[in-house]
């Protein structure tokens, strides 16, 4: 191992009153594999784009080389070797495989002109060191293939600009069995040659084989930075959580007490991103789906709700009254600002949105009726609103999340599909959101909840289901829904993922 | 093949049309296929189809350029005050035009980059700066135009081939090795996805001012060649230009949404629209009745372009 390469000092990043990462000390060494763990929202990402040079920092400073850099655009960054593999890809959908590999700095002909015959040698190159030479046609177009080759493109297109840090955040998860062991292959031979690799995944198999050295990050805070293999998976667990569960949720329900099934979904799958999902929801219960983000959480709840199109298997929804088909169900969006409100209308229309037929008459409202309904909400939700002409733009980011609630409460539906409900708002409004749906669960209502916060799953939900690759990994209730359950069976440690077994083989 | 479909079948498919309009025009043309007819008719074009090369570009970047027909209707007016006199005069006269286009376009460019308002409506507003300028410049048509070289441009070359096909070729030549260099590919990926051509290092500001001002360039040549068909300027020729070169770009397969765009598609989606015109006219259609078959045109194309909505897995998508 070489000298610090990469080191920082007090570095912190600041959102509005949010702090993602708060005053961190870190240092990582040239010819290292360097693993960067931790929870949702620890701070990760935002670690890696400062370094990247996407985002710039609130304080502190950034050393390479023992040199203070400032980058202000990625450009400066792979300019001073910093290059980072992003996990929202970088690659441009309507150029050729080779012209991305080579898009920042393209190989150009006598007269400036960019040279396609170079650039289709330097991309075959590329792909040949990386041991995937014969997988990839780096004439075709990169919208025609499949996200495993399109990631396969953008760690090319990283490589090509001679990285002295290379970042990968989560450049892994999208490839296939037989492109991760190439990938592996070569990150080791990046090592060897003296580049440092940062490697953020949540793959623990994959940080074993990998890793020499391990960073667990926590709240925006850099907890413990120690050798590969010094900690049991335990300890690691323990260190990324590292928090009591606060007290803020309500009793929950004797399972003794729930109804009958309201939603029965069997057999569930769509196109690659959900396989064979089978669980039924009680009536009385809350059950979340947890688990990494974007392993196919959401995607359940669209499919329960009809949005997907080509969906297998089938869903069965059951009434009040116990017949087949007749529930009525709602689905809380995960984005308020672009999936559940009206922004710039007042806060009554934005509440009236889904009762419409309650307060009308041949079709049309009637505004003092209107009015009360709307007035009604906003008592029965304790909701903090003035004036209900007000636009629901101004209100605060936990009471806007009240009028998403309350416009699909008043439709009264038998089942409640929530998509982080709570993301984003103050604990005392989460409280009482947590207070809401155990009233509405213990008055008969079934409720789905996707949440990104393990606290949450355990703390409010009767049952989760963990989802991994579009399975559900796990369904965890009673004694056994705790943290280090929950993140065992996120990450599947103790289970060898197939990916992995055919990689080892 | 199948890849070379997947990727020119749009194109091809207008070239397809424009083809059989042609062949259906010369048929029921009184003087059949002769230079002069075929003349006539690619001039007729002209104007609209480097219009239509200009806004492909900017469509490609995924913005639009509402004041191209107000820049050609400037460029005209200054023609028809410069184009004419001594050889060298017209030269500089042209350059001067063009330069003057060029400048309109980099400044929509600057606008829309460095103002961070909405293409639609900077264009719109600049659009009207220029439609004013125009006026200001030659407040009533008139003016004129050197008669000598204006025929070389509208007659043929070497009496074998239309001057116009040059024209409209050598735009869209123009087009080609730009896109060969960093800052024109940087447009195409601008428009395809703007975030990951930035997180890739690309100049995509300077990209987008660039496609702005390539359509003010593309948009004067238009006005240049207005003026040797009329010899003269015409402050009030701009609107139905702006609009029918999004028509042509439209029909020519290139996509609102950015990233993909075809030149060649966008030519021929201007030379079909100005060929449905001649047929009107010889059919002894009532010339009135001309948008109502453009519009026609123009739904089809568009309809065809939604064909991807059978295709979509998630229903909000429906909605992008």
């Amino acid at each position: 191992m070489g000298d610090p390469i990469l080191e920082l000092s007090g570095v912190g990043k600041r959102y509005g009153g949010i702090v993602a990462l708060d005053s961190v000390d870190f240092k990582a060494r040239s010819g290292s594999i360097h693993a960067i763990l931790g929870e949702n929202g620890a701070g990760k990402s935002t670690l890696m784009k400062l370094l990247a040079g996407t985002i710039r920092p609130s304080e502190g400073q950034m050393k390479v080389d023992g040199a203070p850099v400032d980058f202000r655009s990625p450009t400066e960054a792979a300019r001073a070797g910093v290059v980072c593999i992003f996990q929202e890809l970088s690659v441009i959908p309507d150029l050729s495989v080779a012209a991305n590999v080579c898009l920042a700095d393209p190989p150009r002909t006598r007269f400036g002109l960019i040279d396609r015959t170079r650039q289709i040698q330097i991309a075959r190159r590329i792909f040949a060191d990386m041991g995937v030479g014969q997988d990839i046609d780096v004439d075709a177009r990169c919208s025609e293939l499949p996200l495993s080759k399109r990631q396969l493109v953008e760690i090319a297109k990283a490589l090509v600009r001679n990285p002295r840090i290379l970042i990968l955040d989560e450049a892994t998860s999208a490839l296939t069995a037989s492109d991760v062991q190439p990938v592996m292959r070569l990150l080791r031979r990046l090592r060897d040659q003296g580049v440092l690799i940062l490697l953020i995944s949540h793959r623990m198999h994959e940080i074993d084989e990998l890793a020499d050295t391990c960073s667990v990050f926590r709240n925006g805070r850099h907890v413990e930075t120690y050798r590969s293999g010094a900690r049991t998976d335990q300890q690691v667990v323990q260190m990324m959580i590292g928090r009591p569960i606060e007290q803020i949720y309500p009793q929950k329900s004797d399972p003794a007490t729930f109804g009958p099934t309201r939603l029965l979904v069997d057999r569930l799958s769509w196109t690659d991103r959900l396989k064979n999902i089978s669980f039924e929801l009680r009536a009385g219960e809350i059950v979340g789906l947890g688990g990494l983000d974007g392993q196919g959480q959401q995607e359940i709840l669209e499919a329960v709700s009809g949005l997907l199109i080509g969906v297998e298997g089938t869903v069965t929804l059951h009434g009040g009254d116990g017949t087949t088909g007749t529930g009525s169900f709602a689905l809380v969006s995960e984005d308020r600002k672009t999936g559940g409100l009206f922004l710039p209308l007042s806060v009554g229309r934005n509440l009236t949105a889904t009762g419409q037929g309650a307060f009308s008459r041949f079709g049309i409202v009637d505004r003092k009726r209107e009015q009360a309904y709307a007035r009604g909400l906003v008592d029965k939700l304790q909701i903090k609103v003035g004036d209900l002409d007000s636009a629901v733009e101004t209100l605060s980011g936990g009471n806007q999340q009240k009028v998403v609630l309350a416009k699909w409460l008043a439709v009264d539906p038998d089942i409640l599909l929530l998509i982080d409900p709570t993301r984003g708002i103050d604990v005392g409004t989460k409280q009482e959101i947590y207070r809401l749906l155990r009233d509405l669960a213990a008055a008969g209502k079934a409720i789905l909840i996707y949440s990104t916060d393990y606290d949450e799953l355990i703390g409010l939900c009767d049952r989760a289901l963990i989802v991994y690759d579009g399975q559900i990994a796990a369904s965890l209730e009673g004694a056994a829904l705790t943290e280090e359950n929950i993140l065992s069976s996120a990450l599947r440690l103790g289970v060898t993922s197939p990916a992995m077994q055919e990689a080892r083989a | 093949m199948n890849v070379f479909l997947a990727r020119h079948g749009r194109p091809l498919i207008s070239i397809t049309i424009l083809v059989l309009l042609f062949t259906y025009f010369i048929s029921i043309h009184p003087r059949g296929l002769t230079l002069g007819v075929v003349t006539a008719w690619s001039n007729q074009g002209t104007a609209l189809a480097l219009l239509a090369v200009g806004q492909t570009i900017v469509v490609m970047s995924r913005g639009i350029d509402l004041s191209i027909g107000p820049i050609l209707a400037l460029s005209n007016c200054v023609a028809s005050h410069l184009v004419d006199g001594t050889p060298a005069e017209i030269a500089l006269g042209v350059v001067a035009v063009v330069l003057v286009g060029t400048a309109c376009g980099t400044l929509n460019g600057l606008v829309v980059v460095f103002g961070r308002l909405q293409a639609i409506i900077a264009t719109l507003a600049t659009g009207a700066i220029f439609s004013g300028l125009a006026l200001i410049v030659r407040p009533i048509p008139g003016g004129s135009i050197d008669a000598a070289f204006a025929d070389v441009m509208t007659w043929t070359v070497a009496d074998t081939i239309p001057a116009a096909f040059l024209v409209i070729a050598g735009s869209a030549l123009i087009w080609y090795p730009i896109r060969k260099t960093r800052t024109g590919r940087t447009i195409v990926a601008a428009g395809s996805l703007e975030n990951a051509a930035y997180a890739s290092g690309l100049p995509v500001r300077r990209a987008k001012v660039l496609a702005y001002a390539l359509s003010g360039f593309f948009a004067s040549l238009g006005g240049l060649y207005i003026g040797f068909q009329t010899l003269s300027g015409d402050p009030s020729i701009g609107l139905s230009y702006t609009l029918n070169s999004i028509a042509a770009v439209v029909i020519g397969g290139t996509a609102l949404t950015g990233g993909v765009g075809y030149v060649i598609g966008s030519i021929a989606g201007a030379l079909i629209l100005r060929t449905i015109g001649s047929l009107i006219f010889f059919n002894g259609i009532d010339p009135l009745a001309q948008p109502f078959f453009e519009g026609m045109v123009l739904l089809s194309a568009v309809a065809f372009g939604s064909l991807r909505l059978l295709r979509i897995t998630h229903r909000l998508e429906m909605f992008k």
